[in-house]
């Protein structure tokens, strides 16, 4: 298969390269990238107004499958992921059985494998059971093909435990995620606590909760000398205590979602549960750091944190109603929308957060255009406005506080291994 | 003037308009709690259903009471002993006991928003009997009643809530209540029992009950949960009555004619003295008098609306 690429406005942020030119794929890789390429092809892809970005690396989403297939499956996210642009995923391992073997890896691997359109990497728990105790096979779940460790909503409490698992994967070249929640300090709360937890009746989340927990972890990667990734950053102080320790050279990254830049907790007046998510939305001064976060390095990733969930998950009380909204399909135009066409990130920033450095995280050798690598590429019109439309999504999750809104971004094609998925 | 919604689920959502009109229907339900034959046809054929996830004596019985005093068929539905103890889902339970013919749902849940869900998913007017933390607009209708009846206004009035404001439907209804009829809010409860920006509600937030209740032309003192101590927000009932109880001694820093009201049920010698529940300061009777009459009118404002009946008084 050879396909050529013409005329489209090339970014990519590893080879420092903004222009139009053409891209020629044969056999998958990335063969040549220039000016004016005259191979011959079986497939031509006209780019004339279009941005040609590596292929997007969401390395934070849930695919529910094994376990939860009425949320999502691994194809219909598959599919979903596609349609928003991206070529390569990470799946959390809150499945049914959890992700804390080698043969739960081979299981997701294979049925993604067998859809042949994205690549899937699943992300094991650090402990057994992801009940914080004891560490899982570790080594073993690298060698199955899992792309990094985290035991995701149920964060390891115990310092102790946590110290360990970085110092264990770290032999492993094993990324370790911390999604970062003290249990007592959250304390079975459902919104950002504030304002607006107040006036609802509603039992807030305090900041602190989240906080205390980055602070630790980065406490015990600056004296392992670990690294360690922070999940989905949704407060001022988490991004200032990044920002210092960045300063000090600790191997510290982190993510943030596309919603804690672009919705407060005011999204839950009414008892909106679409708007519930965990860690919460939160207020006006935290998207603004969040922002900030962004463009000045402190936060490296936008992650969707695809959370499917079924209608009845989220038609309940909102006590009751299931944490987490669907992302991978509103990922890029809320990013586009809030951070570029806003002024905050050029195009070249918006592809190192979106394609380059979560690939490098996760160590995937991807999220570049780059001849020799493999042709992994997304293809959009920025400034092409779409109205997102929850019963027009790929995914089986409906639970969008996005629906109806008007943003700019659609996607043309998503190619991965130089297949137009 | 008829009330704007189907429902009523909060006095966040009424006008003062509304409020002015609940009240003063509720003055004319008085009669009929007074005279010797309970017995009016304001909702006759009308099917009113209590539908109660928490324990409740008091609010319960008066809805039941003012539906049957009006003439309503009236049931009422225990969370525990129903199907929904089988795991049945709220919209479910709702839309089964609309299909039954039920004009009105009187609900109480210990979740915030639980009946503004239902109210979206069924056609029959929903009351909210109090949910969670949010709101208990019943309680803040026949507490402005009551203030109305013994002061003759609430505007300009000083008015002192006292307690477990964080815990508490109570606060938020008879502070949206009180300020939208014009009344100066003051709230006193330990920092720890108090929520997060409250002020920004609109009242004046303090740790000390003394300052709260300086000239105040009523006190409105909080039910406190004995659960509260046990999850560390206070260190004992016995320090929480000397800091924030109020006795006799206390109520001088108000004003000389002090209206005090209380939810209830009242734990006595904590949030009040047994002086001050049983002395002449006190209104906790007559808001339970007072809290039929309001369910009352609430009751007939509703169902007349829903008829669609178009009243020009």
């Amino acid at each position: 298969m050879r396909t050529l690429i013409k005329n489209g406005m090339v970014i990519d942020t590893a080879s420092n390269y903004e222009a139009v030119c053409d891209i020629y794929i044969e056999g998958g890789i990335i063969k040549d990238v220039g000016k004016k390429l005259d191979y011959e092809c079986n497939e031509l892809i006209d780019c004339k107004g279009l941005y040609v970005i590596p292929g997007m690396v969401d390395m934070h989403c849930h695919l529910r499958e094994p376990g939860f297939e009425y949320k999502e499956t691994i194809e219909t996210g598959v599919l979903s992921a596609a349609a928003g642009g991206f070529t390569s995923i990470a799946c959390m391992p809150n499945t049914s059985p959890v992700i804390d073997n080698q043969s739960v890896v081979k299981y997701i691997k294979d049925k993604a494998d067998s859809l042949g359109m994205i690549n899937v990497f699943p992300i094991g728990c650090i402990t057994k059971g992801q009940k914080g105790a004891e560490l899982a096979e570790i080594g073993e779940l690298k060698f199955a093909g899992a792309a990094a460790i985290s035991d995701d909503g149920k964060p390891v409490s115990n310092s102790q435990v946590m110290r360990r698992a970085l110092q264990y994967a770290k032999m492993f070249e094993m990324t370790v995620i911390s999604h970062c929640e003290d249990y007592n300090l959250a304390d079975d709360g459902v919104i950002n606590e504030g304002f607006v937890s107040t006036s609802l009746g509603l039992k807030g989340i305090p900041r602190e909760a989240e906080e205390v927990m980055v602070a630790r972890d980065i406490i015990l990667a600056e004296h392992t000398k670990c690294p360690v990734h922070i999940a989905h950053v949704s407060t001022k102080g988490s991004v200032e205590i990044i920002r210092d320790a960045k300063k000090r050279n600790v191997k510290v990254t982190a993510e943030t979602c596309p919603h804690y830049f672009s919705l407060t907790d005011e999204a839950s007046v009414g008892f909106n549960t679409l708007a519930k998510v965990n860690p919460p939305l939160r207020t006006r001064e935290d998207v603004d750091a969040i922002i900030q976060g962004l463009v000045d390095g402190t936060i490296d990733v936008i992650a969707t944190d695809h959370a499917p969930h079924h209608i009845d998950d989220k038609n309940v009380e909102f006590n009751n109603a299931a944490f987490g909204m669907v992302g991978f399909e509103t990922a890029l135009p809320l990013a586009l929308t809030y951070l570029v066409h806003s002024g905050h990130l050029t195009y070249k920033q918006l592809v190192e957060k979106m394609c380059y450095n979560p690939s490098r995280i996760l160590g995937l050798n991807r999220g570049t255009i780059t001849v020799g690598k493999t042709a992994d590429i997304t293809i959009f019109n920025p400034n092409e406005e779409v109205v997102i439309d929850v019963n027009s999504f790929k995914t089986k999750g409906r639970n969008s506080p996005f629906h109806g809104m008007k943003l700019k971004g659609r996607v043309y094609y998503t190619i991965a291994s130089g297949k137009v998925i | 003037m008829k009330l704007h919604s189907k429902d009523l689920l909060g006095i966040k959502d009424l006008t003062k308009e509304e409020i002015n009109l609940i009240i003063k229907t509720a003055q004319t339900m008085k009669f009929i709690i007074g005279s010797n034959n309970k017995k009016t046809p304001h909702l006759t054929g009308k099917s009113v259903v209590t539908l109660f996830y928490e324990n409740s004596t008091r609010t319960r019985l008066s809805f039941e009471l003012a539906a049957k005093y009006m003439g309503a068929n009236a049931a009422h539905v225990a969370a525990s002993s129903s199907s929904v103890a089988k795991g049945e889902s709220l919209i479910d339970t709702g839309k089964t006991i609309e299909a039954m013919g039920t004009d009105v749902i009187v609900m109480r849940h210990p979740m915030s928003g639980a009946p503004h869900l239902m109210a979206e998913n069924v056609k029959a007017s929903v009351v909210n009997a109090g949910d969670g933390m949010n709101e208990h607009p019943t309680q803040a209708l026949l507490d402005m009643l009551t203030i109305m009846e013994r002061k003759r206004k609430i505007e300009g009035l000083k008015v002192a809530i006292v307690g477990d404001i964080y815990h508490s439907r109570v606060a938020r209804s008879d502070t949206y209540a009180l300020l939208k009829l014009g009344a100066e809010v003051s709230t006193a409860a330990p920092e720890t029992l108090m929520p997060p920006e409250f002020e920004k509600m609109g009242v004046k937030v303090f740790n000390s009950v003394h300052e709260a209740i300086l000239d105040a032309d009523v006190i409105i003192a909080l039910r406190i949960q004995m659960e509260r101590q046990k999850q560390g927000l206070f260190p004992t009932i016995r320090e929480y009555a000397k800091f924030f109880g109020i006795d006799e001694n206390r109520l001088r820093l108000a004003k000389e004619d002090v209206l005090v009201l209380h939810p209830g049920p009242v734990n006595r010698g904590v949030e009040l003295s047994s002086s001050v529940i049983d002395g002449s300061h006190s209104g906790i009777n007559e808001q339970v008098t007072n809290g039929l009459a309001v369910r009352m009118a609430i009751l007939y404002l509703l169902t007349r609306r829903n008829k669609g009946i178009e009243n020009s008084d």
